[in-house]
């Protein structure tokens, strides 16, 4: 609870300090706000508490998970600095709104109510429906708000819908209350199909086939740094949130939902890996990349009852690498009018570092020894089996065959193609958050305890 | 002194030849190869004294993965091997220059780190990670610093890569099936599964996967050949002379034991394979116009051979497995040093160009003589104790395989004496061959003298391997 107020709390400060003409010091002060936030959430991982009639329920799952989330902002909001350099006037809203959107993303990971929850994705959601259209001038990037808002706020009525069959099946919006009932022998019709509205919501958020296609426009269409911002913390945010929900509200998957589930997760994994082969654009293949992993992250379903470790590790490693890569992108990007594959070529030449950063987050995200991505693929596989979902995890591992196709065109380009451009001038802070990020990848990789054991 | 100290010689040894700079890298890189070479025979006089220089410790608690690495006979005989050609392969590189060499002897040195791990880890999951590990370097080693075409050089290297992930990640998929039945991932404990015989099959096949790609055997070979035409010396080297070692040592190590009915059941099959190779290779190798394709096909037949041995399942033939890697080891890593010295000087590769240099250059002309007998295993070279033991452990099997795993000597010898005639006899060339250095000299015999000494006197290599190599027949017959 604390942390979201306080999150809230450094929200107003970064607008009050645009008006007090601080705007030099609005993100580093922002950095070092949530870095104190972060202790906060830790002094709460040991304290699980419930406040204002179960509205919010402070959990070991949300404060890890609330952790990540600080975490992954603050490298989103170092990055800012750099790429909002031409529009320094707007900094303190473009900052304000990702910390809103933070306060968004726990309040999603620490509802106990279902109003809760509904509020937390309707932050989130359209704090990123303006930062996606936030480059005013660019049609392209005013379609992908307008695509994203129109889509993002028909997922929100369904999952509104979905909440209103399951207060009229339970009547209430609590979702002890609602767990406390759905033991009962006998469930109206409306509760499992609420679930499954609420459900298809959250399919659309983490961008789960068939519910994918605004991400791959969107995501190219929106200005880079808010496309890495979708990619990682939007996507951890909103599959957490799914887990929560069904752990919180049907821990008892029938066969059914199971079977659908196996579905999605595979149909998503094939149709984002060949779907990304084809692209040129690196935006957009992260964008059908990330549809693949959604079906990855799908998989910890399968076994909700003790895969929130996984969850955790997988989540962590995939965002990590997936900010690393970015910060790549961004530099090579960044004075460019597109994002095509054909923009790295020879970055082995002209900046080795960086080119080693980028091969480094592809290698842990096609999950090659001894990057955390391979750990992440490896402990999920092991508890699909242990489950007894095989024929998921032998589809899963022809997809990551194929995923390495598309991945290692990048990492060709860079290191077996002539530079066409001079090399620039690397701002320090792209040097020092993909660096960062990539260190921690592989730290985690060498010591996945350290998070796995987090939830056990 | 255990074997983390040589793994830690040589990853420390990647960074430092990595930071030396390009001036000193190839030296630093050398140094610290041979420097874990000296450690690698001081792990060998420890283990004959009986100290205990395995090593062991929990690394992951759940799912339970151990950090642990085991030197029995078998593993140190792969890691001598190992050792003593990364200061052999750096040595010979010596005569070429390469642009930003600190990244190329650091992917070298890194990669002979990695290669040691997998011959080590007695933990599925560890090994399973140094075998990944090891196909980054030559990736990168292939794909960078690679001859011809920088298309068709990607096209071919892509391929390799694909394949050999491909097949390891279904090694992956077994090894996490085991895990589930047993509990842990190491060797010992999944050598006790009982386990039904349709999920031996499952398993052996997607092991056979990861290895017969590896190997290569027929028809998983597709990529070899492009990938040792294209990628530089060096690392055709470390291909042919250690990496391929990795899928013939693992079934020997991993597969057999953890699965054994499966390999009884479908032994002719298995050695049928090893078979066609050899034959396929043989006479794919007498159609090659160019040198290194050519030793590409003559190193398919050999190895089919070497894995016709390992599927024979009996001490013989596990044994001659053993010792004709190590042999051929040594000769392949030889004969593309020839090969790159021929280029150093006539910048071809093709056969039809070469031709003459015997006048010029007597003493190349005997030292790569030398060579071209111990390749097709003429009495009193190292080869020939590999192929004899692992043909007449074939005979045993069924005469048949014999007769047919036997072409690879005379087909062998007819390829490699065809191609030698071309390469060094006829009219004197018109092109200029200068003399071998020192160092190239020096390589060639080193590399002849280790062949000659252990044809003569195999003994200490057959005492070091013979014991573990019961050990792991145990198990193969345990139930």
């Amino acid at each position: 609870m604390n942390t979201l107020i306080a999150i809230t709390a450094l929200g107003v400060l970064t607008l009050v300090f645009e008006i007090l003409n601080f705007r030099k010091a609005i993100i580093p002060v922002t950095i070092l706000g949530l870095l104190a936030v972060l202790g906060i959430t830790y002094s709460e991982f040991n304290a699980p508490a419930s406040y204002y009639n179960n509205m919010i329920v402070v959990t070991k799952f949300s404060s890890v998970f609330s952790a990540l989330f600080i975490v992954l902002s603050v490298f989103l909001i170092a990055l800012a600095h750099d790429f909002y350099e031409d529009h320094q006037t707007k900094i303190s809203d473009f900052i304000a709104i990702k910390i809103f959107m933070l306060a968004g993303a726990v309040a999603m990971v620490s509802f106990g109510n279902l109003a809760m929850f509904f509020l937390g994705i309707e932050v989130l959601s359209i704090s990123l429906y303006i930062l996606a259209a936030s480059n005013r001038l660019n049609v392209k990037s005013n379609e992908a708000g307008m695509k994203y808002f129109l889509m993002g706020s028909f997922a929100s009525g369904i999952i509104l819908f979905g909440i209103c069959f399951i207060y009229g099946a339970m009547g209430s919006f609590d979702v002890a209350e609602i767990t406390e009932w759905s033991r009962s022998a006998e469930l109206p019709i409306w509760f499992p199909i609420g679930i499954t509205l609420v459900t298809i919501g959250m399919f659309f958020k983490i961008a789960a086939v068939p519910f994918h296609f605004w991400a791959p426009d969107v995501y190219e269409g929106s200005p880079t740094l808010t496309t890495t911002t979708m990619s990682t913390l939007v996507k951890v945010v909103a599959m957490a949130t799914l887990y929560k929900l069904l752990t919180a509200m049907n821990a008892d998957l029938s066969d059914t939902y199971i079977n659908i589930i196996i579905v999605i997760s595979i149909a998503s994994m094939t149709v984002g890996n060949i779907m990304a082969l084809k692209q040129n654009n690196v935006k957009r293949m992260l964008a059908f990349s990330g549809i693949s992993h959604a079906g990855f992250l799908l998989m910890t379903l399968l076994n909700i009852s003790n895969s929130a470790g996984n969850l955790l590790y997988y989540t962590t490693a995939y965002s990590l690498s997936g900010i690393a890569a970015f910060a790549v992108i961004l530099y090579v990007c960044k004075n460019k009018d597109n994002e095509d594959i054909a923009n790295f070529n020879g970055l082995g030449k002209n900046n080795p570092l960086m080119a080693a950063v980028l091969t480094a987050s592809l290698l842990s995200m096609a999950g090659i020894p001894i990057f955390a991505g391979f750990f992440a693929k490896m402990f999920l596989f092991t508890q699909t089996i242990e489950a007894g979902y095989l024929i998921v995890v032998i589809a899963a591992v022809i997809n990551s065959i194929i995923s390495v196709g598309y991945y290692f065109k990048l990492i060709l380009a860079m290191y077996n193609k002539e530079p066409n451009a001079e090399a620039t001038k690397t701002p320090f802070v792209f040097y020092a958050i993909a660096i960062v990020s990539i260190l921690l990848n592989i730290v985690l990789g060498l010591f996945p305890s350290a998070v796995l054991d987090l939830l056990g | 002194m255990d074997v983390t100290t040589l793994l830690i010689i040589l990853l420390v040894g990647a960074f430092a030849t990595y930071f030396s700079g390009d001036k000193w890298a190839p030296k630093v890189a050398l140094l610290f190869s041979l420097t874990a070479f000296a450690s690698a025979i001081c792990l060998l006089s420890q283990y004959n004294l009986g100290n205990e220089i395995s090593y062991t410790n929990l690394w992951i608690a759940k799912p339970k993965i151990y950090f642990a690495l085991q030197a029995d006979g078998l593993a140190l005989a792969m890691l001598l091997l190992t050792t003593a050609l990364t200061p052999i392969i750096i040595f010979s590189s010596f005569g070429n220059t390469y642009k930003n060499s600190k990244a190329f002897y650091a992917l070298i040195v890194f990669m002979s780190f990695a290669m040691s791990g997998t011959f080590l880890a007695s933990d599925g999951l560890l090994y399973y990670i140094f075998w990944e590990l090891s196909l980054i370097p030559i990736y990168f080693i292939a794909l960078i610093w690679g001859n011809g075409d920088a298309e068709e050089r990607k096209k071919a290297v892509v391929k390799f890569f694909i394949y050999t992930l491909a097949g390891s990640l279904f090694m992956l998929v077994a090894f996490i099936y085991l895990h589930t039945k047993a509990g842990s991932f190491l060797i010992s404990d999944l050598t006790q599964l009982k386990l039904s015989s349709t999920e031996q099959f499952w398993i052996f096949l997607a092991f056979f996967l990861a290895y017969a790609i590896k190997i290569p055997l027929i028809p998983f070979h597709t990529w070899q050949a492009e990938v040792y035409q294209k990628a530089p010396t060096v690392g055709t080297m470390l291909l042919s002379g250690i990496m391929l070692k990795m899928g013939l040592y693992s079934v020997i190590r991993w597969q057999l034991p953890i699965a054994p009915l499966a390999a009884k059941e479908y032994m002719d099959v298995f050695i049928g394979l090893g078979i066609a190779g050899v034959i396929y290779g043989s006479i794919v190798a007498l159609r090659q116009k160019d040198l290194k394709k050519l030793l590409a096909y003559s190193s398919l037949a050999h190895v089919g051979l070497i894995a016709a041995g390992a599927y024979t399942l009996t001490l013989d033939g596990l044994r001659g497995a053993v010792l004709q890697m190590i042999a051929h080891g040594f000769v392949v890593v030889g004969l593309f040093l020839v090969a790159e010295i021929i280029f150093r000087r006539y910048e071809t590769r093709k056969i039809s160009e070469m031709g003459g240099i015997r006048a010029q250059s007597p003493k190349f002309t005997s030292m790569f003589m030398l060579l071209v007998l111990a390749s097709v295993a003429l009495p009193s070279t190292f080869n020939f104790v590999g192929e004899f033991t692992v043909l007449y452990s074939l005979s045993q099997v069924n005469i048949w395989f014999a007769i047919l795993g036997g072409t690879t000597i005379i087909l062998g010898a007819y390829y490699m004496l065809k191609m030698f005639q071309h390469v060094m006899l006829g009219e004197t060339n018109t092109k200029i061959f200068a003399d071998v250095t020192f160092n190239e000299g020096l390589t060639l015999v080193i590399i002849i003298a280790v062949l000659f000494f252990f044809g003569l006197y195999p003994k200490p290599i057959m005492t070091l391997i013979t014991p573990s190599l019961e050990n792991i027949l145990v198990q193969i017959n345990r139930n």
